[in-house]
């Protein structure tokens, strides 16, 4: 075989693996799905969106969890994120080889192995323990710990592959520093750093051990973050756990809610990036 | 951005100091096995009162540790606490209501209830000493049941909880190798077997796996109709679990002994189930919150009152009224406010 | 900003920012420090009490208050190689399709499909696996791979015992479906933020669709994409809830086979946490926390000198 062909064949070979890796994420993904979709859609009536979370054997809805869990969510990446970025900003433009770079940057990938059970203690002790009761602000602390790190890491890694070209020709056309980062670098990764804020927002948004010991959860409304706030991942958990079946359905309507609104999500922070990024 | 949600933390900062003036709200943490009777009971106490009682389950030590370190108003714990311990902590506890454990099996052609077993033998399965279901030992207490030649699966709770507690010391009880070798805890260092997650978790690995045996709080084994199976208790006696077989075991109990901490499990009687037990709540004596502690003594008097059906509609057994009775003179006589008066006046 | 833009920028405006993001990284920094020594004071108690043997000693014993961590150390290393193994290829499979194969209207809905796996509560992954996943494991794929893998010298050891479709296996298996979109979008990104100039060099004399990829897509973004494994990685040794349901719980370890139930330092957490006495039980859970920490550390400082020593050849290259 002569090399041409030979190195034709290795082409095929290696694209259709990758069809083949894109259809096996795929397949997994269609698969867990099905099954959220088929045992979530049931339990999705009006009133989960008007009721409380009953007791079993009462009817009611998730009202308050969704509540509770968009606002934390919410309040949580409002708070992580510009921490994250700007901290993902030194990292890759100042502090590339200073010695709070080195360890920021190591301290930080240490973290992101965090078990977040580990972060609901941190939190626990150094707050809900003074105060002296759970409460909503506990867990939006400690659903933003957890999203520094993955903010801080997507951030730094997507900045430090801007071409230095860029870098360059801002600075040949005279802007400082701080200029060309913020018009020229950041806008240059701004996709990579949504994917960051993104992933965090979705890995949050499921967590259930650092809440649990943080904001607790609530059985009725609360909008007071100072008071235990109800919230889905703890629903989930609870519910899904339980003898049941009334609980256990509403806990797969609520995972269904949780994997449709991070979706919905995704696709609407892509689509407005999208086109400032096209322009 | 930071500025917008500074401006929104100080709001809900100060709309928060405003409401807690009020104990309309009340929070208490613990045990996982009563949180459903406990939201149903809140759910129709708010109704009645308007009075939040906002329960969630993080776990029997979780209860406890949070009460200790009073971040809730109440903790809840399915292991009663002893009088030394209570004593060092400034804690009292009272029983809330009773329940069941059950052991429940996946045998072919064995259905639910047809198959005895005793304590003895229960525990030399979990020690791993009995390990194939046609054992002499299953066959003499089912001779005329057709036991397969099949390994046993042991299936276990793999989190600590307040199920594995009872079921733990109930085995400590009847087979002396188990308490030497294992002990009783809510979690213990199993000899064999598979850990699953929660009732759940149980009962999925015993619904998959034949010849496997595991034990679910009872109404996990009834909602989910798990095959279950009969025990011998300690008047000899064979008896099916369900309300009655509990009830009879809470009736012969002496509660007055630790501070109510009375532990259900292999009570005399002839129709009491082996493997029962109560739940508690904690309460510190002395009340930095008199107001809060005042709401959860009335919540569980209403409850006692007029949660007694709810309780049953979920698998759960009542107190004995006189039982009720004298929880509420020790109410009385035990939790004080800062000046040392009874916060509990009887309405 | 535009607008302010035309006047001369003042110098001062470089200053603060780089103060503003220096002290930002300080803020993180602090915030990350002070979780970890809240750990190590909390896991006091239990390594002044067992010390270093507490790697090594299997025993897990909470009555008896004797404690080691040897099979949950075991058990999340395995998971997370295996994850890491099944995991790697796949994302990389992935973000080559999603970057140089896939027509243009396909990428975007498939890129959000893979991130879509990353929304999923993990506790759905557990249940999932628990229900769905592992009874249909263990029924057809665990003896077909017995039956194949399993024969080989070796190799086969990994690969028997009774397939009972919960175990160290599907945990990883789990796991790696639950890392590919952490993987897989940052390999495309960074694949994607690839000078065009680069690749249509190499297209440029002559090379295929792959060997730009291989030889001068990957060599340039090597350092991102070690940074997606590294956030893969992470997740995957930290993963706690979906772990727990699939991979058995079980603390004794009586064969090398993967389709043992075994117990991992995230499980055994979140299984015993909130029922852990206080003292002794506590800070041994404590520890494991602190010990993961440790292992992430090792395979961070390993990824660091690969990327070094990459560094230094492609010096010798030019």
């Amino acid at each position: 075989m002569d090399l041409h062909k030979k190195r034709k064949l290795v082409n095929r070979i290696a694209l259709m693996l990758s069809l083949g890796a894109m259809a096996f994420g795929l397949f997994w993904l269609i698969w867990i799905l099905a099954t959220i979709v088929k045992l979530g859609v049931s339990g999705i009536h009006l009133s989960v969106f008007t009721q409380m979370t009953p007791p079993p054997g009462s009817a009611g809805g998730l009202a308050n969890a969704i509540w509770g869990s968009v606002t934390m969510v919410g309040l949580a990446t409002l708070l992580g994120t510009p921490i994250g970025i700007l901290a993902g900003v030194y990292l890759a433009e100042y502090g590339q080889n200073t010695v709070l770079g080195h360890m920021t940057r190591f301290i930080n990938d240490i973290l992101l192995s965090a078990p977040s059970i580990v972060v609901g203690l941190f939190v626990y002790t150094a707050v809900v323990l003074p105060i002296g009761h759970f409460s909503g602000f506990a867990g939006i602390l400690a659903l933003a710990i957890l999203v520094v790190p993955v903010v801080i890491r997507t951030t730094e890694n997507i900045l430090r592959l801007v071409p230095n070209s860029l870098r360059e020709a801002a600075s040949a056309l005279g802007a400082p520093k701080w200029v060309m980062i913020t018009q020229v670098t950041i806008r240059a990764s701004q996709a990579g750093i949504l994917t960051g804020i993104l992933l965090a927002v979705a890995r949050i948004t499921g967590e259930t051990a650092p809440l649990l010991f943080t904001a607790l959860s609530n059985q009725f409304w609360s909008t007071n973050l100072n008071q235990p706030m109800a919230n889905l991942p703890v629903t989930i958990y609870r519910f899904a756990m339980s003898p049941f079946s009334d609980w256990q359905e509403l806990a797969w309507a609520a995972v269904l809610l949780i994997t449709v609104g991070v979706l919905a999500l995704n696709i609407v922070a892509r689509s407005l990036f999208k086109q400032k990024i096209v322009s | 951005m930071l500025k917008k949600v500074s401006c929104i933390l100080a709001t809900v900062l100060a709309s928060a100091a405003v409401t807690s003036a009020l104990a309309q709200e009340i929070t208490g943490a613990g045990a996982t096995f009563p949180a459903p009777v406990y939201s149903k009971w809140a759910e129709a106490y708010q109704k009645a009162t308007s009075v939040k009682m906002n329960y969630q389950s993080i776990g029997s030590s979780g209860g406890i540790k949070q009460i200790i370190a009073k971040t809730v108003d109440f903790g809840a714990t399915d292991a009663p606490l002893s009088a030394e311990q209570l004593e060092k902590d400034g804690l009292m506890q009272f029983p809330a209501v009773i329940g069941g454990v059950v052991p429940v099996a996946n045998i072919e052609g064995i259905k639910a209830g047809e198959m005895v077993l005793s304590g003895e033998v229960l525990g030399d399965i979990y020690l791993g000493k009995i390990t194939n279901w046609n054992d002499e030992a299953i066959k003499k207490l089912n001779p005329t049941a057709k036991l397969p030649d099949q390994n046993i699966a042991v299936v276990r709770r793999a989190d600590g909880s307040g199920t594995s507690f009872i079921f733990t010391n109930y085995l400590s009880k009847v087979n002396a190798e188990w308490k030497s070798k294992v002990g009783e805890g809510q979690t213990v260092q199993w000899p064999t077997g598979m850990g699953g997650k929660g009732n759940e978790g149980v009962a999925a690995f015993v619904q998959r796996l034949p010849g496997s045996i595991g034990y679910v709080e009872y109404a996990y084994a009834k909602q989910n109709k798990l095959t279950h199976l009969k025990l011998k208790n300690r008047d000899g006696k064979v008896v099916e679990p369900d309300d009655e077989t509990f009830k009879a075991a809470a009736a012969g109990a002496d509660w007055h002994k630790a501070a109510f901490g009375a532990i259900l499990t292999e009570q005399a009687g002839a129709k009491s189930w082996p493997i029962t037990g109560a739940t508690f709540i904690l309460l510190h004596k002395s009340q930095p919150k008199p107001d809060h502690a005042l709401q959860v003594m009335k919540f569980f008097d209403w409850s006692y009152t007029h949660g007694a059906k709810m309780a049953v509609e979920l698998e759960y057994v009542p107190l004995p009224a006189a039982l009720i009775k004298d929880i509420k003179t020790v109410w009385a006589e035990q939790v004080k406010d800062g000046s040392g008066k009874a916060v509990w006046t009887g309405k | 900003m535009d607008k302010k833009q035309r006047h001369s920028p003042s110098p001062w405006g470089d200053f603060w920012f780089a103060q503003i993001t220096r002290s930002f990284a300080i803020f993180a920094f602090a915030c990350l420090a002070g979780i970890i020594v809240s750990l190590v004071i909390g896991a006091w108690p239990s390594i002044e009490k067992f010390g270093l043997p507490f790697l090594w000693t299997a025993d897990w014993n909470p009555p008896g208050a004797k404690f080691g961590a040897l099979i949950p150390i075991y058990g999340t290393l395995v998971t997370s190689i295996i994850a890491l193994v099944i995991a790697v290829p796949i994302s990389f499979g992935i973000a080559v399709f999603l970057t140089e194969l896939s027509p243009l209207w396909l990428r975007r809905p498939l890129g959000t499909a893979i991130e879509l796996l990353a929304a999923i509560p993990s506790i759905v992954y557990g249940m999932w696996g628990l229900l769905v996943f592992a009874p249909l494991f263990g029924k057809y794929i665990q003896p077909l791979l017995a039956k194949t893998l399993g024969q080989v010298p070796l190799l086969g050891k990994l690969f028997s015992g009774p397939t009972i479709g919960v175990g160290l296996l599907s945990a990883g298996i789990i796991l790696a479906i639950m890392i590919i979109p952490f993987i897989a979008s940052v390999m495309r990104d960074v694949f994607e933020i690839t000078p065009p100039m680069l690749k249509e060099s190499a297209y440029g004399v002559g090379a295929t669709t792959w060997e730009v990829v291989w030889s001068v897509v990957l060599p340039y973004t090597k350092a991102g994409v070690i940074g997606g494994i590294i956030l893969g990685l992470g997740r995957a040794l930290g993963e706690t809830m979906a772990v727990t349901f699939v991979i058995g719980n079980t603390n004794f370890l009586s064969s090398s086979s993967l389709f043992m139930p075994g117990n991992s330092i995230t499980s055994a957490l979140a299984n015993e946490f909130a029922e852990a006495e206080p003292g002794l039980h506590t800070a041994s859970l404590i520890e494991l926390g602190l010990i993961l920490f440790v292992l992430t550390l090792i395979v961070l400082s390993c990824s660091k000198l690969l990327l070094m020593r990459l560094s230094k050849n492609e010096g010798s290259k030019t």
